[in-house]
C-alpha cells in the first residue's frame, strides 16, 4: 500500500467534490491510480482520452507511483 | 515588455508562456517580440466564440494547472524552435470567465523569414490545444454549461474550436 496525494481538476474536481485527497491505494503505477479513484474522478473513459502528471511532471499511465508521491488526473483537455 | 531601443535582447524562458486573468494586449506582445533579426512576424488569436456544438454561448470559463502549463508550454517553444529555428516566441493564455469575442490565447512568433514565422506558430498553437492541462467550461444562453471535450468531445476528437481564429503575418524581407 501507498500513500498517494491525488489532485482533481475541472470535471473530475467537480465530481470529487475535491481538489486533492490524501488516499491510501494498492497501486503500481498512475493508471492504478486512475481506475482506483474512477469513483471519485468519476469518468468513465478510458484513461488514455485524459492525462496524467506526477509531482508536477507530465507523466504516462504506466509511470511508476511511490510512496509519497502526488498524482494529478487530468479530464481531457480544451485548451485555445 | 521589452521596447524597440532594446537590440538582440536575449531570449528570457520566464516570458515564452504566460498563464493570466488579465485581458490579454495583443499589441504590447507584438512589440515585446521585436527584434531587428527578424523580418517576420506570425501570430495567431484564439477568440470566444458565441456558439459551439449547435448551442449558443454565452461566455467561456477557462481553468489551467499553472506550473505544467507553463513547463510543458515551454517544451512546445523548445520543439518549435528545432523544427522551425525562429527569433522569438511566445504565448499567453487566458484563465477565468471570458466575454463573446475576447481573445482567450495569443500565440506570436517571430523569424528571419515567413515560413519559420508560420509553421512555428501553427506547431506551437495545434499543440497547445493537444498537451496543456486547459480546461474550458461553456455556459449557454440558455443557463445550462458543460465542460468542452470531457466525455462527448473526447469520443469524436477532432477540432473543438470554440472561437474563431484570426491570423495574420507581415514579411518586411525575403
Amino acid at each position: 500500500m501507498k500513500t498517494v496525494t491525488v489532485r482533481y481538476f475541472a470535471l473530475f474536481r467537480e465530481n470529487a467534490g475535491v481538489g486533492e485527497e490524501t488516499l491510501t491505494l494498492d497501486v503500481a503505477n498512475a493508471a492504478d491510480v486512475f481506475a482506483k479513484t474512477r469513483d471519485r474522478h468519476g469518468s468513465h473513459e478510458p484513461a488514455g482520452h485524459c492525462k496524467v502528471a506526477i509531482n508536477d511532471e507530465m507523466a504516462d499511465w504506466q509511470s511508476p507511483v511511490n510512496d509519497g508521491d502526488t498524482v494529478l488526473l487530468f479530464p481531457p483537455v480544451a485548451g485555445g | 515588455m521589452a521596447t524597440r531601443s532594446c537590440c538582440f535582447r536575449p531570449l528570457q524562458v520566464a516570458e515564452l508562456v504566460t498563464i493570466t486573468s488579465e485581458p490579454i494586449d495583443t499589441a504590447v506582445l507584438r512589440e515585446g517580440l521585436f527584434d531587428p533579426t527578424a523580418g517576420g512576424y506570425s501570430a495567431f488569436e484564439g477568440w470566444v466564440r458565441n456558439h459551439n456544438d449547435g448551442r449558443e454561448v454565452e461566455r467561456l470559463e477557462y481553468e489551467a494547472y499553472e506550473p505544467v502549463a507553463v513547463s510543458e508550454g515551454e517544451k512546445i517553444i523548445a520543439e518549435a524552435n528545432e523544427l522551425f529555428p525562429f527569433v522569438r516566441a511566445s504565448f499567453v493564455h487566458r484563465v477565468g470567465l471570458l466575454e463573446i469575442g475576447e481573445c482567450a490565447v495569443w500565440v506570436g512568433v517571430v523569424a528571419r523569414h515567413r515560413d519559420e514565422a508560420f509553421r512555428a506558430c501553427r506547431y506551437i498553437i495545434d499543440e497547445l490545444k493537444l498537451r496543456l492541462p486547459i480546461w474550458k467550461k461553456e455556459h449557454y444562453v440558455d443557463g445550462d454549461s458543460d465542460w468542452v471535450n470531457c466525455e462527448r468531445c473526447s469520443r469524436s476528437s477532432g477540432e473543438s474550436m470554440s472561437k474563431a481564429a484570426a491570423s495574420h503575418a507581415t514579411d518586411s524581407t525575403r
